[in-house]
């Protein structure tokens, strides 16, 4: 990464770049979901990148934020901004119970752990009465905030928007910041951040529930914006996009997960036009169904980025910028 | 009829038989998970897709070429063990120098690309299995009836686990293995072909996956997806045995088995998730898992 401009300008193009977009005719729903999943994707990061700490199960704190907000501005009938910290408190909650067990391992051994343990929520979630089962948890209603009706797209837009501004910032402040150094130290090298004195594993459970908390934040602001909760938010292949988002676009980095939210997201939308576009071309019927089976696609992208392409998108743009430069 | 806490005798053992099934499905993926992490220290998350395609390799030979199960069950596990050799050659060899999660996101990636492919063409339903003739029916103990297939189920995992693990302990072929886990770069140097050592070690684990798919045909339904249902619990019943030992790895497999299957008859509602809660208080209480040793 470059010292020597100062990215929050381009940080700031881009904001402003996103807030010019539904004035461009870009569908607002579209935006405000791949938002959301960029705001997990950079949740993720945080331990991922710049923690070292790989969570296989990252989905449990989204699905307990997606419920959790939902049953609150449904069944309680709170306001937006109650209702979305009572999604975060419920997230961080989990968090805190996962995070304290999971980092008794290290390794290998957490990233099993904490899948284990997002299963035994999934399956909490698929028996609990107030989840609404297999159907999920249908019409949470938008509500008000400040006077202004949320159920206007345009304004929700904006909405969504500041928040994950919000927490963009969160995350830049904490990586940035002697926490955040510690944090990385931990990274590099675990044996030498506890030889000089840092306590690691607290710094872990930290980073883990502050993760954990922004992921439900995500998840508090999807089901607003969608208005359900349902059980694919709690699932474990929901836990593996999060871990693709970031990969594809590049672990470590402030805005790869960003880049690689909107990647999946666009891919999963468009992937069955695409399959009906090649069974055109090539008479293959197969191809039809390519739409309903989008793990093959997702999981070939997988193998790909292990192999040749760990650095992610952005990743690789800031390595090739970096050889150029040094080259010159 | 005799009753334990109120529930009959017959259904308390009926579930306990369930339980070591699934025990017996438990032990073999963790003791292939166990022996693949030793060698190649990544952990299989493709194990479940592979034991998949076992069941379905199962389905189809009789489906497609009239092949029976016996024949399958031992057709099946060369099949997969010679794609394992492909995996391992092709995508697992360059990751072997990189930080361990890399191992275990390949591995998912796999094991997205398999399932897709199978739900491609037979969609999310359950295809039918018949049992063996051989093993139809049940037998009557007298205090319970036995279905003769589950019986064979248990009986095969055993006798199978047992002879791998005599195979490691007790050969000398095992000693290498055990010696190459422990040191690649001595074993190398007493001139034993280690790389080959190594696919050879991925291609037994995931054949052993691939024959607990063909026990399971019969009993569960094959679908694209009980692959990964099955091994999200396999890793908790890792995380509580330890991957140190190999007799460790099935008795915790059988074991938790048991549980699961006593809790369906107590308190049906917990049978899911039993097994994460136990991996929970192994975790608080000894963290390095049952039969692990502490760093």
């Amino acid at each position: 990464m470059s010292q020597t401009k100062n990215p929050m300008i381009g940080y700031g193009l881009l904001f402003a770049g996103v807030a010019l977009l539904p004035l461009l005719g870009a569908y607002p729903i579209f935006v405000m979901k791949v938002m959301c999943y960029a705001l997990f994707a950079c949740a993720f990061n945080l331990l991922i990148g710049f923690t070292g700490l790989l969570s296989f199960g990252h989905a449990a704190f989204l699905g307990a934020a997606a419920y959790g907000a939902g049953h609150a501005l449904k069944v309680w009938g709170l306001p937006v901004p109650l209702g979305l910290a009572f999604g975060v408190a419920a997230a961080a909650l989990t968090g805190l119970v996962f995070g304290a067990l999971a980092i008794r391992r290290s390794g290998i051994y957490f990233s099993m752990i904490t899948l284990a343990l997002s299963q035994m929520l999934f399956f909490f979630f698929l028996q609990a009465q107030f989840t609404g089962g297999e159907d999920g948890l249908q019409a949470v209603p938008r509500g008000h905030l400040l006077g202004l009706n949320l159920e206007n797209d345009q304004l929700l837009y904006y909405l969504v928007l500041a928040i994950f501004v919000g927490a963009f910032w969160l995350i830049y402040r904490i990586v940035h910041s002697p926490f955040g150094q510690v944090l990385t130290s931990i990274r590099e090298n675990e044996a030498r951040a506890t030889s000089l004195g840092y306590d690691v594993a607290r710094f872990k459970l930290v980073a883990f529930v502050l993760s954990a908390a922004l992921a439900g934040l995500a998840g508090a602001t999807k089901t607003l914006v969608l208005g359900f909760a349902t059980l694919t938010d709690a699932i474990w292949t929901t836990s593996g996009l999060v871990i693709l988002m970031t990969l594809v676009g590049g672990m470590g980095t402030m805005i790869g997960p960003i880049v690689g939210a909107l990647v999946i997201i666009a891919l999963e939308n468009k992937i069955g036009d695409a399959g009906k576009l090649l069974a055109d071309l090539t008479g293959v019927q197969w191809f039809m169904g390519l739409g309903e089976s989008v793990s093959l696609v997702t999981g070939l992208i997988f193998i790909l980025c292990v192999l040749a392409f760990r650095r992610g998108i952005v990743g690789e743009i800031g390595h090739l910028l970096e050889k150029r430069r040094s080259g010159s | 009829m005799t009753e334990i806490f109120g529930i009959p005798l017959p259904a308390l053992l009926g579930q306990l038989l369930l339980g070591l099934v699934n025990g017996s499905f438990y032990a073999m993926l963790s003791l292939g998970l166990a022996v693949i992490f030793g060698m190649l220290n990544i952990i299989n998350f493709a194990h479940g897709a592979l034991y998949m395609m076992g069941a379905f390799l199962a389905w189809m030979g009789l489906e497609y070429l009239g092949l029976n199960y016996w024949v399958m069950l031992l057709l099946a596990p060369l099949v997969v063990g010679a794609l394992g050799v492909l995996i391992e050659r092709l995508l697992l060899q360059w990751l072997y120098k990189l930080d361990h999660l890399y191992g275990l996101l390949l591995t998912f990636g796999i094991t997205l690309v398999t399932e897709g492919i199978f739900r491609s063409f037979y969609g999310v339903s359950g295809q039918p299995y018949a049992v063996p003739e051989a093993l139809q029916g049940a037998t009557n103990l007298g205090f319970m009836i036995l279905p003769n297939y589950r019986a064979w189920v248990v009986v095969a995992s055993i006798v199978v686990c047992l002879a791998v693990w005599a195979l490691i302990e007790k050969t000398s072929l095992g000693a290498t293995l055990r010696a190459g886990t422990e040191n690649p770069k001595l074993v190398q140097a007493f001139g034993i072909n280690v790389p080959r050592m190594i696919t050879l070690t991925y291609a037994g684990g995931v054949a052993l996956a691939a024959f607990a798919g063909v026990l399971a045909a019969p009993i569960l339904q094959v679908t694209a997806l009980m692959g990964s249902n099955l091994i999200i619990v396999v890793f908790a019943v890792v995380v509580i045995g330890g991957m140190g030992s190999i007799l460790g790895s099935i008795l915790t497999g059988l074991g938790l088995g048991v549980v699961e299957g006593l809790t369906k008859v107590f308190y049906p509602e917990a049978s899911n998730t039993v097994v994460f809660v136990v991996m929970a208080i192994v975790l608080l209480v000894r963290p390095a898992g049952l039969f692990g040793k502490e760093k």
